[in-house]
């Protein structure tokens, strides 16, 4: 699975980083970036979801490989 | 505050001051939602309350056709704030919450770094030194107003604390902030005067520290540039101002209502006393149910929406609290669900306003919660009729009379 968070709609509410650290990272105005590419690991897969669904601005998407 | 008279029609005419909205608003938002999904009104001043979450969503979107320039629920009369000296000095904008673009992003900038996940994580230890502080004044004797003796004081005396302005003077600041967003609103001439006294409070410490900066936050705020340009004395002024204004009612509220749910829901509090890791979810999901934020746009071009129209100059609310307690994005909205997963609330705002300081408000929040029910895990409302509300721009809980078996402050 991978995640990507898009930069147009992406407003730096930290909730992606909040709830799944491994994953995401924001910068010093709130820009958030998927790590490793987006690549989730299998036991990280759970957290990405919730990622993805506490993300009020509905910035973060999967994406199928 | 009800001296209007009563409302008969909530879709045409809606009192955002009324006092059974003001305790329990979400009622008529259901109604509404349902019926008339954007209400109108033409008391305190006239404006549009729109109830979906969808509708929020977009709205904030529409910039600049929404403009922000005039975000208070209810305005001050522009003309008469031109021709006075203070602010004519000072300014009267409070950037970047009141900028449009192009000069909204550069302000923003300016402030997001002080507010990053990591910029706040360094006031960890003041905030929770602080809570334990206030926790002290008040456990010897079982009984606080913990509006007022405890939620309160964390924002007020955390932000006093990050600008670095005088903590003596805290309850001074506290009666600026509420004389200007929460007390005096059918009072323009009050509502102008606490104004012109916090431009006047910043103006005077900003000018000094241009003279003479210092390693602080206004100095450097002031070495800043926009666009190759020193940053404007008046705008720093405004950040001040925002900063103070914008940071303490609203977490003040936030902490409150939280309290106060679980003062009276006593399965919910011994979760909270016995399940420490519920704190994240359960903090979300206060914010969503009491959400104590409304913001407010001003129309500059004509815009169809649904079967309404917004002209030039009406005043659009941003209902985020009713947004989210929309069944069309949350489960049973009106159930208070401590461990709900899906929690895509809007407390924050939304958009390219999102609010800058939610960061803190979220670390100031965590603490006064973690640190309130490890030393106090058990307590009630000693009387909730004699809870009052405040409403309009942040909804909260301004007095709150809690009891709970009383203890020695430590050991
Ligand atoms: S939760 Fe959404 S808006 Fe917030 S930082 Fe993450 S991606 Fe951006």
């Amino acid at each position: 699975m991978r995640v990507k968070v898009n930069a147009d709609k992406c407003e730096g509410h930290n909730r992606c980083c909040a709830l799944a650290p491994e994953i995401f990272d924001v910068d010093d105005y709130g820009a958030a970036t998927a790590l490793n590419d987006g690549n989730v690991p299998p036991e990280l897969e759970a957290k990405a979801k919730l990622a993805v669904e506490n993300c009020p601005e509905y910035a973060i998407e999967y994406i199928k490989d | 505050m009800t001296e209007t008279p009563p409302v008969d029609n909530w879709a045409t005419d809606y009192d955002l001051f009324d006092d059974a909205y003001v305790k329990d608003p979400a009622p008529v938002w259901k109604e509404l939602r349902e019926k008339c999904p954007i209400a109108h009104t033409e008391r305190w001043g006239g404006s549009w309350l729109p109830t979906k979450y969808e509708d929020m969503q977009a709205f904030v979107r529409m910039v600049p056709e929404l403009s922000s320039r005039n975000p208070l629920v209810v305005s001050q009369p522009r003309d008469e704030q031109e021709f006075d000296p203070v602010l004519a000095e000072y300014g009267n904008s409070a950037p970047p919450i009141t900028s449009d673009p192009p000069d909204h992003i550069p302000m923003r900038r300016m402030i997001l770094p002080l507010f990053t996940p990591k910029a706040v994580e360094k006031h960890r230890v003041f905030v929770e030194a602080l809570c334990h502080e206030l926790i002290d004044g008040f456990i010897e004797k079982g009984t606080c107003d913990a509006a007022l003796d405890y939620a309160v004081y964390i924002p007020a005396k955390t932000i006093a604390h990050i600008i670095g302005v005088d903590a003596d003077r805290i309850d001074e600041f506290i009666g600026w902030v509420r004389g200007v967003l929460e007390q005096n609103v059918g009072n323009v001439d009050e509502r102008n005067r606490y104004n012109r006294i916090i431009r006047q409070f910043f103006g005077e410490l900003v000018t000094e520290r241009k003279a003479n900066p210092k390693d602080d936050l206004i100095s450097n705020l002031l070495a800043q540039e926009i666009n190759g340009s020193p940053v404007a004395k008046k705008a720093v002024v405004g950040m001040c101002n925002l900063m103070l204004v914008a940071g303490i009612d609203t977490t003040w509220s936030s902490i409150g209502s939280a309290l106060l749910h679980f003062s009276t829901h006593p399965e919910h509090r011994r979760r909270m006393a016995t399940e420490p890791d519920l704190l994240p979810s359960a903090m979300e999901e206060m914010l969503r149910v009491y959400s104590p934020v409304t913001m407010a746009r001003e129309v500059t071009e004509e815009i169809q929406t649904g079967d309404v129209t917004f002209k030039p100059g009406d005043k659009v609310l941003l209902n985020f609290p009713a947004a989210n307690r929309d069944p069309e994005v949350f489960e049973n909205p009106d159930t208070v669900d401590l461990d709900r997963e899906k929690n895509r609330h809007i407390a924050f705002g939304i958009g390219s306003h999102r609010c800058a300081g939610s960061n803190l408000a979220r670390l100031e929040m965590e603490t006064a919660l973690r640190v309130w029910f490890e030393r106090i895990p058990e307590f009630e409302c000693a009387n909730p009729a004699a809870v009052e509300w405040a409403g309009g721009q942040v909804r909260g809980p301004r007095h709150l009379p809690f009891t709970f078996p009383a203890k020695k402050v430590r050991g």
